[in-house]
C-alpha cells in the first residue's frame, strides 16, 4: 500500500512539471496553430541561467528558488526572439508544414547552440539544492519538501494562468486571438503583440518547469529539455490542445503513467506507454480529452 | 525497330548513363581497390552516401509528394538495420557462409535487404493504418511517437539489447560474423551497394511518374477535391507511407553493411548525430519538396559537408570562433534550415526533376527567365 | 419518364450540426440528361446539399440513391465510383500540378494497371498512359484548354481555373455532374462560354447535371427543372416559369 501512494505522489510531481510545460506548448498552439518543439528547449534554456543565477541569489542572502525570476526573464526573451526571428516570417510565407519544420530547426539550434557556447559546452552540469531537504514522514510514506514545493508553485502558478486567461483584457485578447485573428484585429486588437506575449509567458512558465525539474533531478544538460518537452506535448494533446485545464489533466495523467509504468512493469517501458497513450487518444479522439472535434469547412 | 518517345529516350540515355557509370565504378574499383585514401575514405564514403541517398528519397515521397510530415521515419530505418543485421547473424550461425564468401553470401546480402524492406514495410503498414487518418501536426506527432515507441521495443527486445547488438545476446560482432562490413569486404561489394541505390532510386521514381504519383500529389494539393475525383485517399496514403517505409528499411540494411555494431541511440529522434529523423528532413527540404533527383543530389552534398565539416584540413585554417561553430555541424544545419525555408518554403529545387535529356531545355528555360527578371528589374528602375 | 430509373434520388435526407438542422427532409429525383437547378439563398444549405451526394457529409437521416444503388455509409471516393462528380465553390484545384495532370489524377480509379507495371514500365504501362493522355487533352479540348495542358493549374486565369475543375470532374466518368456556381465571379463572356461547354458536355455524354447558381436568368435560360430551398428546407419545385411566379420563392429571396 504504501509504495501505491508513494507512486501516486511521485506521479503527481511529475505530472504538474509536465502540466507546467505543457501549458507553455498549449497557449502558442492555442493562437497560433504551431506546435513549438523548440518550448522543450526553452526549460534548458532556463536551467542553464539558474546554474548562474542560483548562487547570485544566495550570495544576495535569497533563497535559491528565487532565482527562478531571472530565469523567467531569460527564457521570456528567448521565447519572443524565437517568435520574431523566426516563426513570424515563416508564417507570413510558408504553409503549416513549413511552420512545423522550423520550430523543429529552432529546436535544433537551441540545443547546439548552448553546446557551442563555451561557458555551457556539451558535458551536463549539476544543479545546486533548490528545496530544503528531507520531509515529512507520514506512517510510512515519506513527503519529501520538493515535492510539496513542486506541487503547490505548480497548482498556484495555473490558477494564476487560468485568471489571468478568464479574467484580464490581455488575457481575452489572448483568447479573441486564439478564436479568430481577422476579427480580433478588427476589434482593434494588435494580434503579433498578442502573440509575442503568449511566447513570452509561455517561455516564462517553461522557467518555472525548469527550477521544479532540477529540484527533482539536479542535472543540466543541453538536449534535457527534448524528451520532457515531448511528453509535456503529449499531456498537451492528451488534454485537448489549446485548452488550459486540458494541459493541467493531461500533465497528471501522463505522470502518473509514467511513475505507475516506471514502479509496476519497467522502467526502461516508461517511455512506450506514455506514447502508446497518447496514439490511442488520438486514434480515438483526436481532439483530446476535453476537446472538440472541428471538422474542415468545405 | 519501334520508334522511342521523348520519354523513351530519355530512359534509354539515363539507363546508358548508369550502367556506364556503374562499369566505371568497378573498373576503378578493381584499379585502386587495395590502396590508400581510395578504399579508406571514399569507399566508406560513398556507401554513406548510398543509404542516406535512399533515406531521404525515401522520405520525399511522404514529406514531399504525399504532403505530410512524418517524424518517425528513423524508426522504420532501425527496423531494417536490426532485421539485416540479425538476419546475417542467424544464417552464419547455421553455416550457411563463412568469411563472407562465395555465392551463398551474396544471395543471403540481398535476402537480407529485401528482409529489411519488407518488414518495414510492414510495420509502415501498422503504423500508416491508424496515423494516416490524422492529419498535419497530429500526424507528425504520432509519427513521432510511433518511431519512440519502435525503437524503445527494439531496445526491450532481449535479443537487441539496449546496448547495441555487439553487446546484447546476439553478442557477436557484426564485422566478424554478419553482414558488417571492414573497408576491404566494403570495396569488394561496393557494386552491391551501388546496385540497391540504383534499384531503389529507379524504383521510387517509377512510383512518382505513375499514378501513383498523380494521386498522391494530388491529395497533397487538396484532398477533399481528390476524394471527390474518385482518389481513394487513405488506401492511397497508406501505400505510399508502406512504399517509403520500405526503402527506409533497405537503408537500414546498407547501414548495418556500414557499422561494427548497431545501437539504437542512432536512431533516435533526439539525438545530435546525423542520422536523426531530423537531419533526413534537413536533406529532403534543402533538394526540394517533391523532387527525388533533389534529394539525391542533396543527401551527397549534405554528407560531403558535413564530412568536410568534421576532417576538412582547410577547416584548421579558419578563425577559432568558427571552427567552434563546426565542432556542432547540426547548428550550422539548423541555421541554413530556417534561411531556406524563409525563402523557398518548397526547398532548393522545389519539385524540378533533373534530367539529362531535357538539361538543355531546363538550363535554356532557366537562363531565359533569368533574364526576362533581369530585364524586368531595370524596366522597373528605369520607370523610378 | 416516370418508369425509367433516376440517376440520383434522394429520400428525406438531412444533416444536423449541433442543434442546427442544415438541411432537412430534402427529396429530389433527376433522370439521365436533365438540367436540374438548386437555388436558394445565402446560406440556405445548397452546398451542405452536395456535400451530403458527394459523401463528404455523412447524413443524420435519409439516404442518397445513386442509379438504383443507395449510398448510406459510404466515402467520397466510393460516390464517386457510383457516378457522381462534383466542382466547388471555392476552387479546389491541384494547384501544384499541370492542367493535363489535375484531369488524369481524376482518371485513377480507372487505370488498370499496379505497382509492379509501374514499376517496370511494362507495355501495360506505356498503352495505358498513353490513352489517358489522349484521353485527358480531348476532356481538355472540350473545355477549352487544351494549349494550356503543361502550365501549372495556379498559374490559370479564374475563369478557365473553373472550366479545368469541369473537365477534371468529367474525367472521373461520372452519370451526375454536381456543378457548384460555376459562374460566380465570370464576367459575361466566361459566362457564355461556359454555357457553351456545358451544352457541349450534355451533348456529348448524355450525363445529368444539378447546378447551384445565383446568376438567375441562367439558371431559368437552361434548367428544366428548379428546386428552391431555403433554411434547409425545400419550399418550391417545378418548371423555371412557375418557380419564377412563386410568391414564396419571391418572399425567401426578397427576405420576408
Amino acid at each position: 500500500m504504501s509504495t501505491f501512494i508513494q507512486t501516486l505522489i511521485v506521479g503527481i510531481r511529475l505530472g504538474s512539471v509536465y502540466a507546467l510545460v505543457a501549458l507553455g506548448y498549449t497557449m502558442v498552439y492555442g493562437i497560433i496553430r504551431l506546435i513549438n518543439f523548440a518550448h522543450g528547449d526553452f526549460i534548458m534554456v532556463g536551467g542553464y541561467t539558474m546554474i548562474f543565477t542560483v548562487p547570485v541569489a544566495l550570495a544576495l542572502g535569497l533563497p535559491a528558488w528565487a532565482a527562478v525570476a531571472a530565469a523567467a526573464v531569460v527564457c521570456a526573451l528567448v521565447g519572443m526572439g524565437t517568435e520574431l526571428i523566426a516563426y513570424r516570417p515563416v508564417r507570413k510565407k510558408g504553409s503549416n508544414m513549413t511552420a512545423l519544420i522550423t520550430a523543429i530547426a529552432m529546436s535544433l539550434f537551441l540545443e547546439n547552440l548552448a553546446q557551442a557556447i563555451p561557458a555551457i559546452g556539451p558535458n551536463p552540469k549539476v544543479a545546486s539544492q533548490i528545496f530544503a531537504p528531507g520531509g515529512i514522514e507520514i506512517g510510512t510514506v515519506t513527503l519529501e519538501y520538493t515535492t510539496i514545493f513542486t506541487i503547490i508553485i505548480s497548482a498556484v502558478v495555473m490558477l494564476l494562468l487560468y485568471w489571468f486567461t478568464q479574467r484580464t483584457r490581455m488575457g481575452r485578447a489572448m483568447r479573441c486571438v486564439a478564436e479568430d485573428k481577422a476579427a480580433a484585429t478588427l476589434m482593434g486588437i494588435n494580434v503579433n503583440n498578442t502573440i509575442l506575449l503568449t511566447f513570452a509567458i509561455g517561455s516564462g512558465l517553461a522557467a518555472v518547469a525548469a527550477l521544479m525539474y532540477m529540484a527533482q533531478y539536479p542535472r543540466i544538460y543541453t538536449t534535457m529539455g527534448s524528451l520532457l518537452g515531448l511528453k509535456a506535448f503529449v499531456s498537451a494533446v492528451l488534454g485537448g490542445i489549446g485548452i488550459i485545464p486540458g494541459a493541467v489533466l493531461g500533465g497528471v495523467v501522463i505522470g502518473l503513467v509514467e511513475s505507475f509504468t516506471t514502479s509496476y512493469i519497467s522502467s526502461s517501458m516508461a517511455d512506450t506507454f506514455v506514447f502508446l497513450i497518447l496514439i490511442i487518444v488520438l486514434v480515438l479522439k483526436p481532439a483530446g480529452i476535453m476537446g472538440k472535434n472541428v471538422g474542415e469547412k468545405v | 525497330m519501334k520508334k522511342l518517345g521523348r520519354t523513351g529516350q530519355g530512359y534509354l540515355l539515363n539507363t546508358i548513363i548508369i550502367v556506364l557509370l556503374f562499369t566505371a565504378a568497378q573498373l576503378v574499383t578493381a584499379a585502386f581497390g587495395g590502396e590508400g585514401s581510395f578504399k579508406l575514405v571514399l569507399v566508406p564514403s560513398i556507401w554513406q552516401c548510398c543509404y542516406l541517398m535512399i533515406l531521404a528519397a525515401s522520405l520525399n515521397l511522404v514529406l514531399g509528394f504525399l504532403g505530410q510530415l512524418s517524424l518517425g521515419h528513423c524508426g522504420f530505418m532501425a527496423v531494417g538495420a536490426y532485421t539485416a543485421a540479425l538476419l546475417s547473424l542467424a544464417c552464419e550461425r547455421a553455416e550457411l557462409f563463412k568469411d563472407k564468401e562465395g555465392v551463398v553470401f551474396i544471395l543471403v546480402l540481398f535476402a537480407c535487404v529485401l528482409a529489411a524492406g519488407i518488414l518495414s514495410a510492414l510495420i509502415g503498414l501498422l503504423v500508416g493504418i491508424p496515423a494516416l487518418r490524422l492529419k498535419g501536426d497530429y500526424l507528425a506527432i504520432i509519427t513521432l511517437g510511433f518511431g519512440m515507441i519502435i525503437i524503445n521495443i527494439i531496445n526491450n527486445l532481449p535479443f537487441c539489447g539496449q546496448d547495441g547488438l555487439a553487446l546484447g545476446s546476439a553478442a557477436a560482432s557484426l564485422y566478424k560474423n554478419g553482414l558488417g562490413f571492414g573497408t576491404k569486404s566494403k570495396v569488394e561489394f561496393l557494386w552491391a551497394a551501388l546496385l540497391v541505390t540504383i534499384i531503389s532510386i529507379t524504383l521510387m521514381f517509377m512510383f512518382v511518374r505513375s499514378k501513383y504519383g498523380r494521386a498522391i500529389r494530388a491529395i497533397r494539393d487538396d484532398e477533399i477535391a481528390a476524394a471527390a475525383s474518385g482518389i481513394n485517399t487513405s488506401y492511397y496514403k497508406v501505400l505510399t507511407f508502406a512504399y517509403s517505409a520500405f526503402f527506409a528499411g533497405v537503408a537500414g540494411a546498407l547501414y548495418s553493411c556500414t557499422n561494427a555494431t548497431l545501437s539504437t541511440s542512432s536512431f533516435a529522434f533526439t539525438n545530435g548525430g546525423i542520422l536523426n529523423s531530423t537531419f533526413i528532413v534537413v536533406m529532403v527540404v534543402l533538394g526540394g519538396m517533391g523532387s527525388i533527383t533533389g534529394s539525391v543530389a542533396a543527401a551527397v552534398i549534405m554528407f560531403f559537408i558535413n564530412y568536410q565539416i568534421k576532417n576538412g584540413s582547410w577547416v584548421d585554417a579558419l578563425p577559432a570562433a568558427v571552427q567552434a561553430v563546426f565542432q556542432y555541424p547540426m547548428l550550422v544545419y539548423a541555421i541554413v534550415l530556417i534561411v531556406v525555408i524563409m525563402f523557398r518554403p518548397r526547398g532548393i529545387f522545389g519539385s524540378y526533376e533533373f534530367s539529362l535529356i531535357n538539361l538543355k531545355r531546363d538550363l535554356k528555360a532557366a537562363l531565359e527567365r533569368r533574364a526576362a527578371a533581369r530585364s524586368e528589374r531595370k524596366e522597373a528602375r528605369s520607370n523610378g | 419518364m416516370a418508369e425509367k430509373t433516376p440517376v440520383l434520388e434522394t429520400r428525406k435526407l438531412g444533416i444536423s450540426f449541433g442543434g442546427l438542422k442544415a438541411v432537412n427532409d430534402f427529396n429530389i429525383k433527376i433522370y439521365p440528361g436533365e438540367l436540374v437547378g438548386l437555388i436558394g439563398p445565402n446560406g440556405a444549405g445548397k452546398t451542405t446539399v452536395f456535400n451530403l451526394l458527394t459523401g463528404v457529409y455523412a447524413p443524420t437521416e435519409g439516404t442518397v440513391i445513386l442509379d438504383g444503388q443507395p449510398l448510406n455509409g459510404k466515402k467520397t471516393y466510393q460516390f464517386v465510383a457510383a457516378g457522381v462528380a462534383r466542382t466547388f465553390q471555392n476552387i479546389r484545384l491541384f494547384r501544384n500540378m499541370t492542367v493535363i495532370e489535375n484531369v488524369k489524377a481524376a482518371f485513377t480509379k480507372d487505370v488498370g494497371y499496379n505497382l509492379f507495371h509501374a514499376s517496370f514500365r511494362t507495355k501495360k504501362f506505356w498503352e495505358t498512359e498513353k490513352k489517358l493522355t489522349d484521353k485527358a487533352m480531348e476532356l481538355l479540348d472540350i473545355c477549352g484548354l487544351a494549349d494550356k495542358a503543361d502550365v501549372l493549374a495556379s498559374s490559370l486565369p479564374y475563369g478557365r481555373q473553373r472550366k479545368l475543375e469541369i473537365a477534371r470532374a468529367l474525367a472521373t466518368d461520372m452519370k451526375l455532374l454536381l456543378l457548384d456556381e460555376p459562374a460566380a465571379g465570370m464576367n459575361p463572356t466566361e459566362t457564355a462560354e461556359l454555357l457553351e461547354c456545358i451544352n457541349t458536355i450534355r451533348k456529348r455524354f448524355g450525363v445529368a447535371i444539378l447546378l447551384i447558381e445565383h446568376d438567375m436568368s441562367l439558371v431559368m435560360n437552361i434548367c428544366q427543372w428548379i428546386q428552391v430551398i431555403d433554411y434547409g428546407q425545400t419550399i418550391a419545385s417545378g418548371l423555371p416559369e412557375e418557380i419564377a411566379a412563386n410568391p414564396r420563392v419571391i418572399a425567401a429571396y426578397l427576405g420576408e
